[in-house]
């Protein structure tokens, strides 16, 4: 295929219909509508608007950068430009028929609220159209202007309006957590408006964006290396004192933040104990697991069942005494799953574990075993835990709880992955034929997989129960293990930090933005299909996947038994 | 000869083999409490089974999708159910434009047609979509990769159908000429018009699929790629273009699932198509996967255990509600089929060298 | 069938078959390998040298015949006690753990010498932490033996390919190997590479007292450091002995070369 050489109108006519597409598509998603009232910059750009715009600025970049390295510099502006227009065009189209048809009723999103967005602010037909027309073309033309640019300068530019744009949708978070302090109070009238940022919070935030992205590309001046070339005792010392740092900022963090962040951090921390199991399981052995939610599950309804002084009261344990029995159901679970599926290949692995989940979820919900757990009117009166009199009552008191969750799990899988059993695991992931000649056996390494996942999950529900109070089974779907998923991708499959980047990330956004729930499957949908295509190792990756993912594929597995692959 | 036995299995295979006759003994006992209690007439039990060979139906021709990718590709199109919704999903809005007009009193048969029309047109853009963003970027990759991304895709897709057109759940308009019991041949028979309908439509399909992957150019070309892809391109065949054409054939085969889906339950929503999805793949596994025949023959097998079921084992077992487990049954009988007989009841159809 | 009491030969194979289906890939082979010889199969492609390896390392149930590793029947174990038993193996077509180091390669080769488990490692017991130093070690050494000294943290993958090669042969000896199988262990390098091979495994005998079984394709490798050569064609041993007879054999000649190969040698020779 040698596409690659040529650039014609075609390609510009290509580009163009694909951002006119996505546009469409962002549009009649729902997205633009949806966060039009998110303003970033104050009175002017709103999160809406940059949605809309921003396929039409990628996709003109895309062909800039394309047509530059083919044909020539003013050329690829053009291009550009002429992407942005048609994009445009695309979007006016949509005006027009959206007024003059009643598209609503097959596009639920077409509404009169949307087609007003879509003017622009123009009063008159015409003039919305051409705004669209010429909004495409000036965003185009951006677009190809910082394709042109030096890859520092356009990284550098793009650090800073990621800033301004995060800054600006944190505003009503910032508010909610900072609000009431003395110290707050000057500093948020600098940087907002009524809605968004003032003109001065984004000049700042842009700087410091820039600033920020030129120190991290200039070598001489990165930190991590800088501490990489100290003497062995003095990186130790900055090591230990960076993070017992950073643990004293952990464990201040509540008081400084406030419940609504605290609560935030909770369930992002839920989902980091379970990122960590299910990182042992796919990260680790190679085993995709989708129905990790099932033993998340367990744990929550063991200690639900176990504790709970209401309608379906058993022995009202206390929380302390329910946890154990929580993560031990659920390793006995996780052993159970494993079992069946130990000779089954990566897909066939996948829908298995699927089934499995949702014949939990199926359990949990219906009238058979509603007079043991519930049904679907769940168990409520789960009591807070506590150590003497200190309840951890609300949510700056669960954070605690997390936290030490957290710890204890990643210590664990830190120390399980550098040992002979990480290394069976990592073994069996990349070759399970010649690691089964290796002396490893299979059977009881996939097994521990499973059950030490399964175990971080019980122990991920169990908090989340007492963290709730009350437990219903919607809780449980698929959606969860499909987040957890997500985020051990984002971040990277197989490496411990990368699951508390991608919690943030995935679990941590979506609270700060409310309207962006609506979105969030669709999100992280496309984020999964898009890692895959472009970054599979994720964002921080285990620092030996990286290779592997972006290089020629090895040779195909040898089934064991058939005469092809004897190799004789 | 004991320890010959203990070779060649271990204590895994012990425990999944006793799993396994738990279950069957549940099944066994369950059915003959409810049979010999007589609690459900024989009409009864023939009402169920024939919509449970509609339903299966239905299965089939999703699973030929399932199938047919599986067997080209090995992989799983995890998002394939989401091709099925796409397809129905598009052809409501067109059913109740049809229905406005009038139309489907007039001429319900160039209705349905239409509809399938449009509903294949949509289901296979969907596919071919797919397949071109999706897949083919990734076909050399790792195992774990296609799968995730298809993943992704799915949810994608899902959730694309709920922002597009909602999450509401929207219901097809009636067919008045195909109310009621079938009337043919002078007499009335035990089936409803629509459950007739929708298995001889399948049956078309199936007919026609089969003949196209057995006696059509295009469709020699396609086992040749399932074969061996290498040689096949050796000899000439466009393997990307087979490959397309086997999504866009599944595609087809699945719009016309969802027409038929939506003459029998009527209700479409954005999610609809994630648990027949899993249903179907069980019966593209249950028959052999990469196999044609088995995905039919699994497709009619687990419409009829699912729908036969719950009456006759589970509420002979005294559980209450049994309806409500009839999903369980399909992924209990999936993760049973994987155990016992993995390459299904007719047998794998793959090729010797794996992707 | 047989005691076991100490036996001249490491392995012994006892008529045995292997088919798949209709297709016989091995055919009522016996060999007997003495201790520390080193002791190459060959054979055109296709002859079933890799099926037999295949067999001896447990990766294949035998369809019929008994394998037998210093006295002791290991015919139908698992590949995984196999190992346990002594007898280790590298791959026609090298397959490294491509996303794991060298260095951690080499010490997967020595879990099933290992003993630590999950407890150990969670709550890293002093005895954990020995072994774990000790397989560090020997793992570090192993890489020296082999040549690869420095490059302990690169990824297998990106070693070049003489070097992975080497690093394969590493990890087979870490599990302390009494037996060690070689599959072509000099494919795709050049001359000088190859004598470097030639040698190293020579050297295998002598400084670690192991027996290799090899099988290779380059008849010099092959006839520089075997002490005995079995021939297969068509999974069926045609000749077995010292290089310098099989050599010369027109059975393994024409195998080879084809019959018209076989009269000409012999006119030569005459």
């Amino acid at each position: 295929m040698d596409k690659e050489l040529k650039f014609t109108w075609k390609d510009i006519l290509k580009y163009g219909a694909i951002g006119g597409i996505v546009s469409l598509y962002v549009i009649l998603v729902g997205m633009v509508e949806a966060f039009d009232e998110r303003y970033i910059i104050a009175e002017t750009i709103n999160l809406g608007q940059v949605t809309l715009f921003v396929p039409m600025f990628v996709l003109a970049y895309f062909a800039a950068n394309n047509a530059r390295k083919i044909k020539s510099t003013a050329f690829a502006i053009i291009a550009s430009a002429l992407v942005g227009l048609i994009s445009g065009a695309f979007v006016a189209a949509l005006l027009v028929l959206g007024t003059h048809y009643n598209l609503r009723s097959v596009f639920l999103n077409v509404s009169p609220g949307l087609l007003e967005i879509l003017h622009l602010g123009r009063e008159s037909m015409m003039a919305a159209i051409l705004a669209n027309l010429v909004i495409g073309t000036v965003v185009g033309l951006a677009a190809g202007l910082f394709a042109l640019v030096p890859h520092r300068w356009s990284n550098a530019l793009l650090t800073g309006l990621a800033f301004v744009l995060l800054m600006g949708i944190m505003q009503e978070l910032m508010s909610i957590t900072f609000g009431s302090k003395d110290w707050y109070k000057p500093i948020g009238e600098f940087i907002y408006a009524k809605k968004g940022l003032s003109w001065g919070g984004t000049a700042l935030f842009l700087v410091l964006g820039i600033l920020l992205s030129l120190w991290r590309s200039s070598p001489s001046l990165h930190p991590g290396k800088k501490v990489a070339k100290m003497p062995r005792k003095q990186r130790v010392t900055v090591q230990l004192v960076a993070w017992a740092l950073g643990l004293i900022i952990l464990l201040a963090l509540p008081r400084i933040l406030g419940s609504y962040p605290s609560e935030i951090l909770t369930t992002v921390g839920i989902y980091i104990i379970m990122g960590l199991g299910l990182n042992i399981v796919v990260g680790f052995a190679g085993l995709l697991d989708l129905g990790y939610v099932a033993f998340f599950a367990i744990g929550a309804y063991t200690v639900g069942i176990l504790t709970t002084t209401g309608k379906l009261a058993t022995l009202g344990w206390n929380f302390w005494m329910a946890l154990p029995v929580a993560i031990f159901l659920a390793m006995m679970a996780g052993v159970l799953l494993g079992i069946p599926v130990l000779k089954m290949r990566g897909d066939y692995l996948a829908i298995v574990t699927l089934g499995f989940g949702e014949i939990i979820r199926v359990l949990v919900l219906s009238d058979w075993l509603k007079p043991y757990i519930g049904g679907a009117q769940g168990i409520l009166q789960i009591p807070k835990p506590r150590i003497g009199s200190y309840v951890f009552k609300g949510p700056e008191q669960i954070y605690y709880l997390v936290l030490a969750g957290i710890l204890i799990v990643g210590y664990v899988a830190w120390r399980l992955r550098d040992a002979r059993v990480g290394r069976a695991w990592k073994a069996m992931r990349e070759d399970e034929d010649v690691a089964e000649a290796m002396g490893i056996h299979l059977v009881s390494t996939k097994l521990m997989a499973f059950a030490t996942g399964a175990a971080f999950a019980g122990l991920a529900g169990a908090i989340f129960a007492a963290k709730l109070g009350s437990i219903f089974p919607h809780s449980f779907n698929l959606i969860v293990s499909i987040n957890v998923l997500s985020l051990i991708i984002v971040g990277g499959i197989g490496s411990l930090p990368g699951v508390v980047v991608g919690a943030l990330i995935l679990v941590g956004m979506p609270e700060l933005l409310r309207e962006f729930a609506d979105f969030r499957m669709l999100f992280y949908g496309a984020l999964l299909v898009a890692m895959m295509l472009v970054k599979p190792e994720g964002f921080v990756p285990e620092k030996t996947r990286q290779r592997e993912l972006h290089e020629e594929p090895l040779e195909p597995e040898i089934a064991p038994d058939t005469p092809a692959q004897a190799e004789i | 000869m004991l320890r010959k036995f203990m070779r060649n299995h271990d204590t895994t295979d012990i425990v999944m083999w006793l799993i396994g006759f738990g279950l069957l003994a549940a099944v066994v006992y369950g059915s003959y409490v409810t049979l010999s209690s007589g609690k459900y007439a024989p009409s009864v039990w023939l009402d169920f089974f024939i919509f449970g060979l509609a339903q299966g139906s239905v299965y089939a021709l999703i699973a030929l999708g399932y199938t047919l990718v599986y067997g080209i590709l090995f992989m799983i199109n995890f998002a394939h159910g989401e091709v099925f919704t796409g397809g129905v999903f598009t052809a409501y809005f067109v059913a109740i434009a049809l229905e406005k007009a009038g139309f489907i009193e007039k001429n319900w048969v160039l209705s349905l047609l239409i509809l399938m029309a449009v509903a294949m047109t949509v289901s296979v853009i969907v596919a071919v979509l797919l397949e071109r963003i999706a897949y083919r970027p990734l076909r050399g990759a790792p195992r774990l990769v296609p799968l995730i991304t298809a993943i992704g895709a799915s949810f994608f897709l899902q959730y694309t159908y709920r922002g597009i057109y909602g999450s509401g759940v929207k219901t097809y308009p009636d067919f008045p000429a195909l109310d009621g019991k079938l009337h043919a041949f002078g007499r009335e028979w035990p089936i409803l018009t629509t459950q007739a309908l929708v298995i001889v439509v399948a049956a078309i399909m199936m007919v026609f699929l089969y003949w196209y992957v057995q006696k059509t150019k295009a469709g020699k070309a396609m086992r040749a790629v399932a074969e061996d892809k290498e040689a096949a391109a050796l000899m000439g065949i466009d393997v990307d273009r087979v490959i397309v054409n086997t999504f866009a054939l599944g595609g087809a085969m699945a719009g016309v699932a969802g027409i038929l889906y939506a003459l029998l339950f009527k209700q479409v929503n954005a999610f609809m198509g994630f648990i027949p999805g899993i249903k179907a793949f069980t019966a593209a596994v249950l028959g052999g996967i990469g196999n044609v025949p088995g995905a039919m023959l699994g497709g009619l097998f687990l419409g009829i255990f699912e729908s036969l079921g719950p009456s006759l084992f589970l509420d002979g077992l005294g559980i209450p509600s049994p309806y409500q487990l009839k999903d369980a049954i399909a992924f209990t009988m999936l993760v049973l089929v994987l155990i016992f007989r993995p390459t299904g009841i007719l047998g794998e159809r793959l090729s010797e060298k794996k992707a | 069938m047989t005691n076991a009491m100490q036996s001249d030969y490491i392995l012994e194979t006892v008529h045995v078959t292997k088919q798949f289906g209709g297709l016989t890939a091995v055919k009522d082979l016996s060999i007997q390998v003495p201790k520390k010889s080193i002791y190459s199969v060959i054979g055109p492609n296709g002859a079933g040298k890799t099926t037999f390896f295949n067999c001896i390392t447990g990766f294949y149930k035998v369809t019929s015949g008994d394998i037998i590793l210093d006295g002791e029947s290991i015919v139908g174990l698992r590949p995984d006690i196999i190992v346990k038993k002594g007898i280790s193996r590298t791959y026609q077509n090298i397959r490294l753990f491509s996303n794991l180091t060298a260095l951690e390669n080499v010490m997967v080769g020595h879990h099933v010498r290992m003993k630590a488990g999950w407890f150990g490692a969670v709550f890293n017991t002093p005895a954990t932490r020995r072994e774990e130093a000790e397989t560090r070690k020997l793992a570090m050494e192993l890489l020296e033996f082999v040549g690869l000294k420095g490059f302990e943290h690169e990824l297998a993958t990106n070693l070049p390919y003489g070097m992975q090669r080497r690093l394969e042969i590493a990890r087979a000896l870490a599990s302390e190997p009494k037996l060690l199988l070689l599959d072509e262990p000099t494919a795709g390098m050049n001359p000088s590479e190859t004598e470097e091979m030639t040698a190293f495994i020579d050297n295998l005998r002598k400084e670690l007292g192991i027996t290799v079984l090899l099988i290779e394709h380059d008849m010099r490798v092959v006839m520089t450091i075997s002490d005995i050569i079995t021939v297969l064609d068509y999974g069926e041993k045609i000749a077995e002995g010292k290089p310098e007879e099989v050599r010369s054999n027109p059975r393994v000649i024409e195998a080879y070369l084809g019959r018209g190969a076989a009269t000409q040698h012999e006119a030569q020779a005459a």
